[in-house]
């Protein structure tokens, strides 16, 4: 009987290590996977594999920044003189527009002839500047490329300018999105703490046992809305209402945004403070009243700094469910790629980004790799709240 | 039970038929509500076929096409020069079919005084350069520009049709769904912003395009689409390979019947003719 007791806690102490074993693989491989896909982005070159920029060999130009590249693809410089070189307008030119200079029997069938008509095209056209695949050149190449500077980690921080789609030379700058998710969070947080505190306070503390047992579940029931709701009750019933209420071209806001996420916050952050503050146990409130400390003396010297910790466990998890949120967000910010300088103006935060554009963005591809490099970034932004209150949180034990 | 039976029944009609149908479309997702409406009604029709119609944009269907793992990719766009080449290269022969047209129809807020625009000031408000409703007729208020977001194959078609390859200004709001760029733009005064045919309702007011530097302008609808009158029109494509054309041609000739267009014109898209 003992034997076949020991033998049953042995087993379920496998299952326990088991567990854990499992979850923190997981946990540390999603991170690793995170990293190798978001790392691919930097220090090559930002145009998609195999595809260079090509110039006539007469052309004295060697390299063109990634912004200059953007600027003649974008037509705001439509001539070399511009760019150092002669005075001669540019002709942009990618293999798709090949059917504008050559009739499709001249291509072959099977598009055999590509690589020679790109050299009769080459050499006709000597202010042509062409995005097109190393596959297709000729042997014997009438022109040469163009070096195009890699990515950094520190245009990709930095950088103003997020156009992860443009052809041929992408932009990947989440400096917007950065301050973007930075103000709505911070909006956020000034709404749902305060609120949120107040009302676990007046849960816990203030309110009668029959009063709480109705709130409570109302506001638990705020949590179990999916997001995509807040979205839509945002876009419809938020963003018009900051929009006359300041008097603003456009509602869709960084305030609308934090509007949406700090009721969003409010559950999270109401019901695990309210559960801290009632863990103090009933003897030590007792005392302090026996001692002649008033309710609000009472609250305030041994209630709330009992439940320290759980109020800033409340904190993080508030901030953790602001600064992840996609769907609510996406709906009600705007998503206009420029910096944000105040709460009212739209912006366009790191997670909405990934999951508006994950889904399209080809597999493998540049675009795919920022995108995971953008949920590094959002990673380690978390990882550093965490870090800040667990550090304040000891400062103050000691 | 029920289920069961009627599931049974299914799987032997199909093999008494012997022409248990089943095969996959995957692609742009601005067709994709038109091919899911004409699937569904292709399966009542012919009870034992099996389609399954998935999303995910023109670029993500034709790379399945080529890597085997659908068999039509719907398209809002044609292939592209090294699309063909990549088919190519894996010798493989496809088919290339238009079963609709799609048109995108500027929208503004029915307010605004601006009734038609030509594609060069279109051009200027959606890169940025025209800011204000003054510079093209209107009231003296700022414009607000509402875009699809990146991946939408209107963004594309938007870009390359009316922005002649230019990139969208960077302070142009990307809203995640067409529904949501007809709710803001009601509710914006100084905004404006496109979406398919469709999407027209009485909230929004659609303008009136030129693309001959305003001699004459066209009011977006099925009409004007379906002559070729209104500029902002595109076609809309299946692709398949040529070695499982007996397989899927039953469903695409559905699509181009008289009842399969009668779906194109009630979804809101132009039929082919």
């Amino acid at each position: 009987m003992k034997r076949f007791r020991r033998l049953f806690e042995k087993f379920i102490e496998g299952i326990l290590l088991s567990s854990s074993t499992i979850t923190s693989l997981t946990v540390i491989l999603i991170v690793l996977f995170l990293f190798r896909e978001g790392l691919g982005i930097f220090n090559r070159s930002p145009l998609e594999h195999n595809f260079i920029i090509a110039v006539s060999k007469q052309n004295p130009v060697q390299d063109l920044s990634s912004d200059q590249l953007k600027a003649i693809f974008n037509q705001d410089i439509t001539n070399w003189s511009q760019v150092g070189g002669k005075n001669d307008s540019i002709i942009l030119f990618t293999v798709n527009d090949i059917t504008n200079y050559f009739t499709e029997e001249e291509l072959g069938a099977s598009l055999e002839y590509l690589p020679q008509k790109l050299n009769e095209f080459i050499v006709s056209h000597p202010g042509a500047l062409m995005h097109i695949s190393d596959k297709n050149l000729p042997s014997d190449f009438q022109g040469h490329t163009i070096h195009v500077k890699n990515i950094s980690v520190k245009d990709f921080l930095f950088g103003k300018q997020w156009y992860p789609t443009s052809e041929p030379i992408p932009s990947f700058g989440i400096w917007p999105m950065i301050i973007g998710t930075f103000l709505v969070t911070l909006g956020a947080l000034l709404i749902a703490l305060p609120l949120g505190l107040a009302t676990a306070l007046f849960l816990a503390e203030v309110a009668d046992i029959r009063l709480r047992n109705i709130v409570k579940p109302l506001v638990e029931l705020l949590a179990g809305i999916p997001s995509v709701v807040y979205g839509f009750f945002g876009l419809i019933v938020i963003v018009p209402m900051v929009q006359s209420t300041f008097k603003l071209d456009v509602g869709e806001t960084v305030l609308a945004g934090s509007l949406v996420l700090g009721i969003m916050a409010l559950p999270t952050i109401v019901t695990i403070a309210e559960d801290a503050l009632r863990t103090t146990p009933r003897s030590l409130k007792e005392a302090s009243l026996a001692l002649g400390a008033t309710r609000w003396q009472t609250l305030r010297r041994v209630t709330i700094p009992y439940a320290k910790s759980g109020i800033s466990a409340a904190i993080i998890l508030g901030i953790g469910r602001a600064i992840g949120e996609t769907m609510a967000v996406l709906m009600v910010t705007g998503n206009a790629s420029n910096v944000p300088h105040s709460f009212l103006v739209p912006a366009r935060t790191l997670p909405a980004t990934i999951a508006a554009e994950l889904g399209e963005a080809p597999y493998g591809g540049l675009h795919f790799k920022a995108l995971f490099a953008l949920g590094i970034v959002l990673f380690l932004f978390t990882i550093m709240i965490n870090l800040t209150v667990a550090y304040v949180r000891n400062k103050e034990r000691k | 039970m029920k289920k069961m039976l009627i599931f049974s029944l299914m799987i032997i009609s199909a093999a008494v038929y012997g022409q248990k149908v089943n095969f996959k479309i995957k692609g742009s997702d601005t067709v994709l509500p038109l091919t899911q409406k004409e699937a569904e009604i292709y399966m009542k029709k012919y009870p034992g076929s099996s389609v399954m119609v998935t999303g995910g944009g023109s670029g993500v269907g034709i790379s399945a096409l080529m890597t085997g793992t659908t068999d039509i990719a719907q398209a809002s766009r044609s292939l592209k020069l090294d699309e063909k080449m990549k088919l190519n290269d894996a010798g493989k022969s496809f088919k290339e079919t238009i079963i609709a047209y799609d048109a995108l129809a500027v929208i503004v807020n029915p307010a605004n005084k601006v009734t038609k625009l030509t594609r060069e000031q279109l051009e200027g408000i959606f890169t940025g350069k025209i800011k204000n409703w003054k510079e093209v007729g209107g009231d003296d208020m700022k414009i607000v520009v509402y875009s699809r977001e990146t991946s939408s194959g209107s963004y594309e078609f938007f870009k390359e049709h009316v922005l002649s390859r230019k990139n969208f200004a960077s302070t142009a709001l990307l809203m995640p769904a067409t529904g949501a760029v007809v709710q803001s733009v009601s509710q914006t005064k100084g905004a404006i912003g496109y979406v398919g045919l469709a999407y027209l309702e009485k909230t929004i007011k659609a303008v009136e395009v030129s693309y001959d530097m305003g001699r004459t302008y066209v009011k977006p609808s099925i009409e004007t689409a379906k002559s070729k009158k209104y500029p902002i029109t595109r076609p809309l494509y299946y692709y398949y390979l040529t070695s499982v054309e007996s397989k899927v041609s039953p469903f695409v000739k559905f699509v181009l019947s008289t009842e399969g267009q009668q779906i194109v014109l009630k979804e809101g898209y132009v039929p082919v003719n």
